[in-house]
């Protein structure tokens, strides 16, 4: 049956020429990490087979995201749109520079945990599908990093919140049931909170497509209620990023798991609700972020300063770890209360250093509670006398989570206090300040208790035998490494890394390239954006 | 009709909220299962209310000649049905679970991950 022709253009609605090559890879990190989840989880029953073709999938997808990320820097942002509908029907991936470099870090971070849980995760985690969920994880994280619709985003946030409570759970240990319980409920609230401000911006924008956003928020009647929507934003991203005083579930779950996946959600999970905030406050919404910034600033200023001194108060080193994470979170929203392209480029070098150095962390402390012989700072110790080669990698790593020179998290911070002192906000700079000043007693503690101190003094009986060394593993060994040589690389030689930022930021402020990517260059002038 | 709808979703919220602020861990999951239909009664009232009238544009013509409800949210609602229905599924596993694992459905006495009694760290050696 032949179907009745029509005399619509259909190249107004639909794309007819196939797209080339390169934009394939905008959606092929997703694939990948979907394909490969499924595939795996039909082979979970091959424990030794599971941990080699993710470490395989993990690292193409490296070469993924970086070719990706080589494309935007070369060629400005990049849309693909699902089933060949044009924006605003259809629903858009768009990868700009803020979205590429941060799935590029983050999928780093997954391979260097992923390359970790090969001794960490023993035969009964993988039959429980530590590796199809980590996948699945990832492909939330990398969706969440590369979409261009805000429906889709929340959709992505549900992929990596069911993955993160599979992980969460894995090994049924009450503790962690307990942990996971909390974690589970108020991370559900938060996602649904999300899909409530979703719902009332299609209702004032009729449109879902982040681009079409943009373009449309400058001339929408005055009298649409967007700050109370941002509001809505901010409150559900500041949830999912651990913001006081809606962060408790973290300290309250991210010690439980095992701690491959205390790293992964450490360096990664937190980092999506800032990427999200960043955004929607930036780029989609920005006039309204200045309305809010006075509120986002005191809660910034508050989770710096709180966060600081749980951290000091913990005596569980992954607890206190948990608190730096915290710490981290208030340092990146201090720069979108801010909300200069100073500020913002700070923020999102914060994030990328950030996931590197929380995920390292966590490994490190894995490393310091096997060979101090407890997780507990009461009790463990002589881990310099036992490894000195790990020492000196903990002191890099510590030194970059504190934000001291010369290792990379020095950079962001700086820039962060720039900006607040450009605006005249010195108490914020304050309490950065006095936040990075007790983060390096907690860590210097630490370093007192676990490193220095001979475990005789530490009340513990020596060991009949001595723990194996650093360099027992290398799969152990390699990721902290990895990862302490990346933050010191790029903390004496910070200029790449500060352009990047720079220009993300301003892509952000300044979405004209991310709109004509979605919609072609003619139509700019379409929505009215100036 | 949508004032009435707008009450009704208050209802919703009202209630799913008073429910999630309880100590104990089948009030709360009861509290999110009515939130996520206040949620979606949320959504559907967003596209706007029309009885059996389908959105479809007549041969020859560029726009809908009737008004007729918007059924975009609609396809929000049911994505957001399935997702916050197997995630429900899986908290009703978890607190089961947790009622197992712990003895008790009262949150204020899990503290099995964070002890009451936890020590300080050491001043000094």
């Amino acid at each position: 049956m032949a179907a009745p022709q029509s005399a619509v253009d259909l190249s107004a609605a639909l794309i007819l020429t196939p797209p080339p090559l390169g934009e394939w890879l905008v959606v092929a990190p997703v694939v990948l990490m979907i394909g490969l989840g499924a595939f795996l989880l039909m082979i979970r029953k091959s424990v030794r087979l599971q941990g080699s073709i993710a470490l395989a999938g993990l690292s193409l997808l490296v070469l993924l995201d970086a070719g990706l990320l080589w494309r935007v820097l070369d060629q400005g942002p990049v849309t693909m749109v699902m089933g060949r509908w044009l924006p605003p029907f259809g629903i858009a991936f768009t990868a700009d520079l803020f979205g590429a470099a941060m799935a590029l870090v983050s999928a780093i971070a997954a391979l260097g945990a992923g390359i970790y849980a090969l001794r960490d995760i023993d035969a009964a985690g993988r039959r429980y599908g530590f590796y199809p969920f980590l996948m699945l994880l990832m492909a939330g994280v990398s969706g969440s990093f590369l979409t261009g619709d805000i429906f889709n985003l929340y959709v992505w946030f549900e992929v990596l919140l069911i993955s993160s409570f599979g992980l969460l759970v894995l090994g049924s240990e009450p503790r962690q049931i307990d942990g996971a319980l909390k974690y589970a409920i108020l991370n559900l609230i938060a996602t649904t909170l999300f899909l409530i401000a979703v719902g009332y911006l299609y209702a004032i924008f009729g449109t879902l497509n982040m681009a079409d956003i943009a373009r449309k928020a400058a001339t929408l009647p005055s009298g649409a209620p967007l700050v109370t929507l941002t509001g809505l934003f901010v409150l559900a991203f500041a949830m999912k990023a651990a913001v006081f005083p809606v962060n408790f579930w973290l300290p309250a779950s991210y010690h439980t798991p095992r701690i491959v996946v205390s790293a992964l959600f450490g360096g990664l999970l937190t980092k999506v609700g800032i990427y999200a905030l960043l955004r929607v406050t930036i780029m989609l919404m920005p006039v309204q972020r200045e309305q809010l910034s006075l509120v986002m600033a005191i809660a910034a200023a508050l989770t710096l300063i709180v966060a600081a001194l749980g951290a000091l108060a913990q005596h569980d080193i992954r607890r206190l770890i948990g608190y730096l994470v915290i710490a981290g979170i208030g340092n990146m929203l201090a720069g979108v209360a801010i909300g200069t392209p100073a500020a913002v480029s700070g923020s999102i070098l914060y994030a990328l250093t950030s996931i590197i150095t929380m995920t390292a962390l966590y490994l490190v402390a894995a490393e310091a509670a096997r060979i101090g012989g407890s997780w507990s700072l009461a009790t463990m110790g002589g881990i310099w006398r036992r490894s000195f080669p790990f020492a000196i990698t903990s002191f890099l790593l510590f030194l970059s989570a504190a934000g001291l020179p010369p290792l990379a998290g020095l950079w962001p911070k700086v820039s962060l206090l720039k900006a607040a002192i450009d605006i005249g906000a010195w108490w914020l700079a304050a309490a950065m300040l006095i936040q990075a000043f007790l983060v390096t007693i907690a860590l210097g503690r630490v370093f007192l208790l676990a490193y220095w101190r001979p475990l005789a003094e530490a009340g513990m009986p020596a060991a009949d035998e001595e723990p194996a060394g650093f360099f027992s593993d290398k799969t152990t060994a390699l990721p902290v490494i990895g990862f302490a040589a990346l933050t010191l690389i790029f903390g004496l030689y910070p200029e790449p890394l500060l352009q990047l930022s720079q220009r993300a930021a301003l892509s952000l402020a300044d979405p004209t390239a991310y709109i004509a990517s979605v919609f072609g260059p003619s139509d700019l002038g379409r929505g009215g954006n100036p | 009709m949508e004032t009435l709808f707008a009450v009704l979703i208050g209802l919703f919220f009202a209630a799913a909220i008073y429910l999630m602020l309880s100590k104990y861990t089948v009030r709360i999951l009861l509290g999110v299962a009515l939130l996520g239909n206040a949620v979606n009664l949320l959504l559907f009232t967003t596209g706007g209310l029309t009885r059996e009238v389908p959105p479809i544009i007549p041969a020859g013509s560029d726009v809908l000649s009737t008004v007729a409800a918007n059924p975009l949210p609609q396809a929000l609602i049911l994505t957001a049905i399935v997702i916050s229905f197997s995630f429900f599924a899986f908290l009703l596993v978890l607190t089961y679970r947790a009622y197992q694992e712990l003895g008790t459905d009262n949150t204020d006495k899990m503290r099995l991950a964070e002890p009451t009694d936890e020590p300080l760290p050491p001043m000094g050696y």
